[in-house]
């Protein structure tokens, strides 16, 4: 039935879309775009979503930081290839965000005025080659471990750009683990370049995941919803699971003296995250909020010129044609 | 706690510390990008001349592929950001190759990055048009399209020569350089063709790009002596004005009145002799790299 049939009806013919919806949803079916959707969960997955694809954009900044200078040309390739990869996840992202009404231009001026927001780990200066590293092994790990479950997410379009985005990521995820690595068996000067890097990215990192379970009001809806699978301590505690034995095989240490395993639970324990800092960050007090989103408004507004000559090379090109035809 | 399902296991499966690394976007995924490859000098070549043209191909590549790495996240479109770094890895992609036919072709044991990373200023042959500071958009593609046909132009000859190695990098980056050549000939048409104020910047862009272009075409002693292996620059000096001609009738745009940009000493890019902008060009390129000698990355 249509959304306009249902206005039409009244609210019986509303709560019967509503059912269905909501049957659809406890199935583990998809909601695709030409569904009908609460008002609240649209709303809800532009959000995501869109957030989403300003990360990806926005987390080109400090990882493109080091493309000119990574010190051997294979890391330079790696390195372009992964800021281009996340070029792509943004515009794949946006696209899913376009599915549901929302506006590319739109977004980015959200984003611009900081109406919407990133992930506050980009708000983190990247200072050495070795941040690039570890990036790709703590917060692309992260973010893997973040979105995985979201390759089940209940959106059909978002479920589907997080399979392609999910197996790009790892495979950065890799990469960086795999320079690190490489450091690590390097100079003096390497290891102690990864190990303050390290330092520098490991309780950030923790962050990603978002506020404590207590103080995440909005979890219970969007599981339901089944656009979240899990709970952000559940993913966090799956990421420090993953990530310790890989910093002992990689011979540094994560910066918590409380982090060991617990074998009761059969998970690690770790210290306290500073929430402070997260609301310092979210709130727009990072180390780089205003660096991020100025370098973002200057290349869009910079550009705006080069649209315009596109739109007005496409209006000439259409107005010949017609002339032509006639 | 909320099980985890199975679908999900596979996937952090996946980041485990024995997972496979295939190759992806090329060159990412090896370190020797000529390893299991026949390097061996052709007969009758001169193994010197053969590595001084290597790195002249090469290092154009690599600093023009330095100039767009420079663009990133500073694009007016994301799909801009997507093309730009393509053909700036494409490039990097060419540089590696060339740069490893040089290592091979001297036989000193240098390596790609022993080039890049640990030569100076006047050891880089390059032309000087790859160098300059893009003042915008209207620059970038502008330079593009110049270097892109000329380059194809080069290359699709190159796929006969009759160094194997040479003819066989040539016929991969006759299809990529192609693209880049298109690519920057859609941009040119529509900035020139687009707005009052995106045409003036075309204009100034031509200006500012041309006085490097007749240094393309000068043919030095090493392409001279190279018979049948390189590629005599001055003999495509006409097909790459007819394609710049056609891309700038299209676009409305004249081919600029402006002389060729002076040698110094009689010298330019391919004699080691360039502009002011390489030296910090380079700073940048070997960096870190210089600050760590003898370090693996």
């Amino acid at each position: 039935m249509s959304e306009e049939a249902a206005v039409v009806n009244g609210s019986p013919a509303v709560a019967e879309l509503e059912q269905h919806f909501e049957d659809t949803v406890a199935h583990d079916r998809r909601i695709e775009p030409r569904d009908w959707m609460p008002e609240a969960y649209r709303r809800t997955m532009i959000r995501q979503i869109s957030q989403h694809a300003h990360s990806e954009i926005i987390g080109m900044q400090p990882e493109g930081n080091w493309i000119t200078r990574a010190p051997s040309l294979r890391r330079k390739a790696i390195l372009l290839a992964k800021v281009q990869d996340e070029a792509g996840h943004g515009m794949y992202l946006y696209s899913a965000a376009e599915t549901l009404g929302a506006d590319r231009a739109d977004l980015t001026q959200k984003l611009m005025t900081g109406a919407q927001k990133y992930s506050s780990i980009f708000n983190y200066p990247t200072l050495t080659f070795a941040d690039v590293g570890v990036i790709g092994w703590l917060v692309d790990g992260a973010a893997i471990c973040n979105q995985v479950p979201l390759c089940r997410s209940s959106y059909g379009p978002y479920a589907r750009a997080m399979v392609r985005i999910c197996k790009e990521e790892s495979f950065h995820q890799r990469q960086g683990f795999e320079l690190l690595m490489t450091m690590m068996r390097g100079t003096p000067a390497q290891r102690a370049m990864v190990q303050d890097a390290v330092n520098r990215w490991w309780w950030p990192s923790l962050m990603m995941f978002g506020p404590p379970d207590n103080e995440s009001p909005n979890t219970a809806q969007s599981m339901h919803w089944r656009i979240k699978r899990h709970t952000n301590d559940e993913l966090r505690q799956r990421f420090v699971d993953m990530t310790a034995p890989q910093a002992e095989a990689l011979g540094v240490t994560l910066p918590d003296p409380e982090l060991r395993w617990h074998p009761d639970r059969q998970h690690y324990d770790f210290g306290a995250v500073d929430w402070d800092e997260l609301k310092r960050v979210v709130a727009g007090n990072g180390p780089c909020n205003a660096q991020r989103v100025t370098a973002r408004r200057a290349a869009h507004e910079g550009g705006a010129w080069v649209r315009e000559a596109a739109l007005a090379h496409a209006a000439k090109q259409r107005a010949r044609a017609r002339q032509v035809a006639a | 706690m909320t099980e985890f399902s199975d679908h999900e296991e596979t996937a952090y499966e996946a980041l485990s510390l024995d997972a496979d690394d295939p190759r992806w976007a090329f060159g990412t995924g090896f370190s020797d990008p000529l390893a299991g490859i026949d390097t061996s000098v052709p007969e009758n070549v001169d193994a010197a001349d053969l590595t001084a043209y290597c790195l002249m191909l090469g290092d154009d590549a690599l600093v023009l592929s330095h100039r767009l790495q420079q663009w990133i996240t500073r694009l007016p479109e994301l799909e801009e950001e997507a093309a730009v770094a393509n053909v700036a890895l494409d490039l990097l992609g060419q540089a590696r190759l060339l740069l490893s036919r040089a290592a091979a072709a001297e036989g000193s044991g240098r390596s790609e990055d022993d080039y890049a990373y640990r030569r100076e200023q006047h050891e880089f042959l390059n032309v000087r048009l790859v160098e300059r500071a893009d003042a915008d958009f209207a620059e970038m593609v502008t330079r593009l399209l110049i270097f892109s046909a000329f380059r194809l132009a080069v290359l699709q000859r190159l796929r006969d020569s009759r160094d194997p190695v040479l003819a066989a990098i040539a016929a991969k980056a006759t299809n990529e350089v192609t693209y880049h050549r298109d690519y920057a000939a859609g941009w040119v048409v529509r900035l020139g063709d687009g707005t009052e104020g995106s045409h003036d910047r075309m204009v100034a862009a031509l200006d500012a790009v041309w006085p490097y272009v007749d240094e393309l075409f000068r043919t030095g002693d090493v392409e001279r002596r190279l018979t049948g292996v390189a590629v005599d620059p001055g003999e495509v000096r006409n097909e790459v004005e007819t394609v710049l001609e056609q891309v700038f009738s299209e676009a409305g745009l004249k081919r600029p009145d402006v002389p060729p940009a002076a040698l110094v000493s009689g010298r330019a890019g391919r004699e080691g002799v360039h502009t002011e902008a390489l030296s910090y060009i380079l700073a940048e390129l070997q960096s870190v790299a210089r600050s760590h000698p003898g370090a693996e990355w």
